[in-house]
């Protein structure tokens, strides 16, 4: 926390002008084509936008968690959420999982190639089978002499297209129910790996979301990932800055999607008058500020907390839950400013209303925080 | 409306016809059509041949002079399914161009339009949003000015469902330009005539199949005989038309949240989760009650409305308040049921995301809400 406001807005119109140069200009081809180009992830490498906070060792700048975070409420607010998505699975969820549990081998292997942009992170927890339920998962990590053979398969991987590296979340021990759950970091160049399709997603285009299969993946012990069984702890040990990250994107987003709304109703005329003139519209417009003010608040102390490591799981929940159900009131809110308009691919708060509405329910859905709150009140 | 019993069983067997014919002619096809932004003009034509288009217009013009209820129960059954694009396309032309040429046109009109209307040959839109007026229709800056006996159509239009595929276009447009709302006029304009020009076929979040255009308008000649209606009458013609229009959505609306709520009720039971249905939930139990209470009071507003236009007297007003009220309540559950699907609900090949995106529109077309609550509070306190 002592780094410069200053610094950090340098830092913020470095990340709007990479955007502004290198995203903006392809961004809707992207999404039509429903994946980014391998390029970006080189161009976003070399411009030293990803994995910001780790370690200069480990191939990134050792900066401050803010940072990371303003990438990710720049990328947001243009509404470019595909991206944030992708950024935050790569840099703020993949990157932090090797760098915190990670041997030193695997840290060297990976984490350089990942600041580069070569190599792209996914997570693989969700199955077919099992959605927010991680105890309910199938794939199998079966001893086999000194190696692993993985077997199964994986669905709604962010990156999946694209990963050279899957932290995979495996059952070693299929009886030992939660227990029995181990992370491996999976190299996509092993025989066994194969991609399934790009699934087709009412939003969020550009943001590549595969079904992974695992057929003998034959994979050594050094690719564990943390301790053998406490793959269910580490993923709960990770969820804070996951969820907090989901925060930041929500906020930015609504913040984005407010802006471009005042730039239409102050231009766009009905009645013979600008819209920002209609009372309704002004009202709207308050009702929006103010509920994005209220969650950034919530939003930065949040922030603050997980710097000084203090941000327990139901406060993350809470952030998670009640910043992405004011990003969908906002940006819907907004939508409907718009006019015919707003329904339309070409206007940008079109895609901010799409795009919103995975943010409910991946990260854990809306009702899987609701549970843990819950819990840290009344108990199980 | 006396003979209630008999026509409780026909509209029953007539159901089922519409079901079978979605089930064999569209379901099979449907996410091509999606994909593709457009439904094919063959369609039209199949749906004319089974009788599914205009039912209410009289036989003479090649209806089958059913009652309205023939024509609703096309639009519940597939906007339940949630052919949402169809259900809008086919409104289009069954429930909103075919009346105002049945009520406003002459008989020459009626006999070139009609019968072809019915047989899918020659598809209706209806072209009154500008790119600079939406909700504004006194905005309105297409012209036809006078030239010989008929008259020019000079501009353009935006948002036209059935813009891609018609064969002929009601276009508001101003032959008195001084004269505010009283100098508008409608035309019947065909597709073929020279200066008439399809723009492109504009993407949407949703409703993808229903293709929504452009058109432009250069100095398109329009004969005597193609006003529709009364010279300056165009403003008060489409208010007249308006409940028809709002009550259709409304029909679409509460069927449409039926369907979802359908598609949900049959995941939630079957999908489990911590080993338990979905259904055994509270949560799921809570929201799937409310989602059926909010569907159940407002199909029985939108029944008493459809009484009330059956009879002659659905007021604006009326239109209005259920045409905001059922856009809005379907906005909320199939949101609702959407997030009850997990991260499937998001993914595209289940059909819960389209109720979603195609949902999005119905707060928006037809009148946005906005609009909606302007014209039911000047009922209240005036203008």
């Amino acid at each position: 926390m002592t780094t410069s406001s200053s610094e950090l807005e340098l830092f913020r119109d470095t990340v709007r002008k990479f955007l502004a140069d290198k995203v903006e200009p392809h961004y809707e081809k992207w999404e039509k084509a429903g994946i980014f180009p391998k390029e970006l992830y080189l161009q976003l490498g070399e411009a030293g936008l990803l994995c910001v906070d780790q370690p200069e060792e480990y191939g990134g700048i050792g900066a401050p968690f803010e940072f990371s975070c303003v990438i990710v409420e720049e990328v947001a607010r243009m509404g470019f959420l595909a991206l944030a998505s992708n950024l935050t699975v790569h840099s703020d969820i993949a990157a932090p999982y090797i760098l915190h549990l990670g041997s030193e081998a695997q840290k060297r292997k990976y984490l350089p190639r990942m600041a580069s942009g070569e190599c792209i992170g996914a997570i693989g927890m969700t199955e077919p089978g099992a959605g927010s339920d991680l105890q309910g998962m199938k794939t199998s990590a079966t001893p086999d002499g000194d190696d692993y053979l993985i077997n199964g398969s994986k669905t709604f991987i962010t990156n999946g297209q694209h990963a050279g590296v899957v932290v995979l979340a495996t059952k070693t021990d299929p009886k030992a129910g939660a227990k029995g759950t181990t992370l491996f970091t999976v190299d996509t160049s092993l025989p066994g790996f194969k991609r399934g399709r790009n699934l087709d997603k009412i939003g969020l285009h550009a943001a590549d979301t595969s079904e992974l299969f695992f057929d003998n993946l034959r994979i050594g012990k050094d690719e564990v990932l943390g301790r053998l069984g406490g793959g269910f702890g580490h993923l709960i040990d990770e969820l804070p800055r996951e969820r907090l990250v989901l925060a930041v994107s929500a906020v930015a987003h609504a913040q984005g999607a407010l802006e471009k709304t005042i730039e239409y109703v102050t231009t766009r005329k009905a009645f013979g008058q600008p819209i920002a003139a209609f009372q309704n519209t002004r009202f709207e417009l308050a009702k929006i500020k103010t509920d994005i003010e209220v969650h950034r608040a919530y939003m930065e102390k949040c922030t603050a907390l997980y710097a000084e490591g203090k941000m327990d799981v139901p406060t993350a929940a809470m952030i998670k839950l009640a910043t992405t159900e004011m990003e969908g009131r906002v940006t819907d809110a907004c939508l409907q400013l718009f006019g015919g308009y707003g329904y339309m691919t070409e206007y940008p708060i079109s895609r901010y209303f799409i795009d919103a509405r995975i943010q409910r329910i991946y990260g854990g859905t809306s009702e899987i925080m609701k549970e843990v709150i819950a819990r840290a009140l009344v108990g199980r | 409306m006396t003979a209630a019993q008999p026509i409780e069983a026909e509209l029953t067997a007539w159901r089922d016809t519409v079901r079978r014919f979605l089930a064999d002619e569209v379901a099979p096809h449907y996410e091509k059509w999606e994909k593709a932004g457009i439904l094919p003009r063959e369609l039209y034509l199949k749906l004319g041949a089974a009788g599914l288009l205009c039912v209410d217009a009289p036989d003479e013009y090649g209806g089958s002079g059913a009652p309205l209820e023939f024509a609703f129960a096309i639009h519940e059954e597939s906007a339940r399914l949630g052919y949402m694009s169809l259900c809008s396309n086919m409104m289009m032309h069954s429930d909103i161009v075919a009346p105002y040429i049945l009520h406003l046109g002459s008989e020459a009109q009626r006999r070139k339009y009609l019968p072809r209307m019915a047989s899918g040959e020659c598809f209706g839109a209806l072209a009154m949003t500008e790119p600079g007026a939406g909700s504004d229709l006194q905005a309105i800056r297409t012209t036809a000015t006078p030239d010989g006996d008929g008259w020019r159509l000079n501009g353009s239009k935006i948002f036209i469902t059935n813009g891609q595929h018609c064969g002929v276009v009601i276009v508001a447009a101003k032959t008195d330009p001084k004269a505010g709302a009283r100098g508008t006029s409608l035309f019947l304009v065909d597709a073929d005539l020279p200066g008439f020009k399809r723009g492109r076929n504009l993407d949407k979040i949703g409703m993808h199949a229903a293709d929504t255009s452009e058109l432009f308008f250069d100095n398109v000649p329009l004969a005597p005989d193609s006003l529709l209606g009364r010279t300056g009458g165009g403003f008060g013609h489409l208010i007249d038309e308006l409940p028809r229009e709002r009550l259709m959505l409304a029909v679409a609306a509460v069927a449409h949240a039926e369907g979802a709520l359908e598609r949900t009720v049959e995941y939630v039971t079957t999908r489990k989760a911590f080993g338990a249905p979905v259904a055994s939930f509270q949560n799921t139990r809570f929201e799937l009650a409310k989602i059926k209470t909010d569907i159940e009071i407002h199909r029985a507003y939108y029944e008493k409305c459809r009484a009330l236009y059956a009879q002659g007297k659905l007021g604006v007003t009326e239109a209005a308040i259920i045409k905001l009220a059922t856009s809005e309540m379907e906005g909320r559950v199939v949101d609702a049921c959407l997030q009850l699907f997990g991260g499937y609900g998001y993914m595209s090949e289940y059909p819960i995301s389209r109720y979603w995106t195609d949902a999005r529109i119905q707060r928006i077309y037809g009148g946005s809400n906005e609009i909606m609550k302007e014209v039911i509070a000047r009922s209240l306190v005036g203008r």
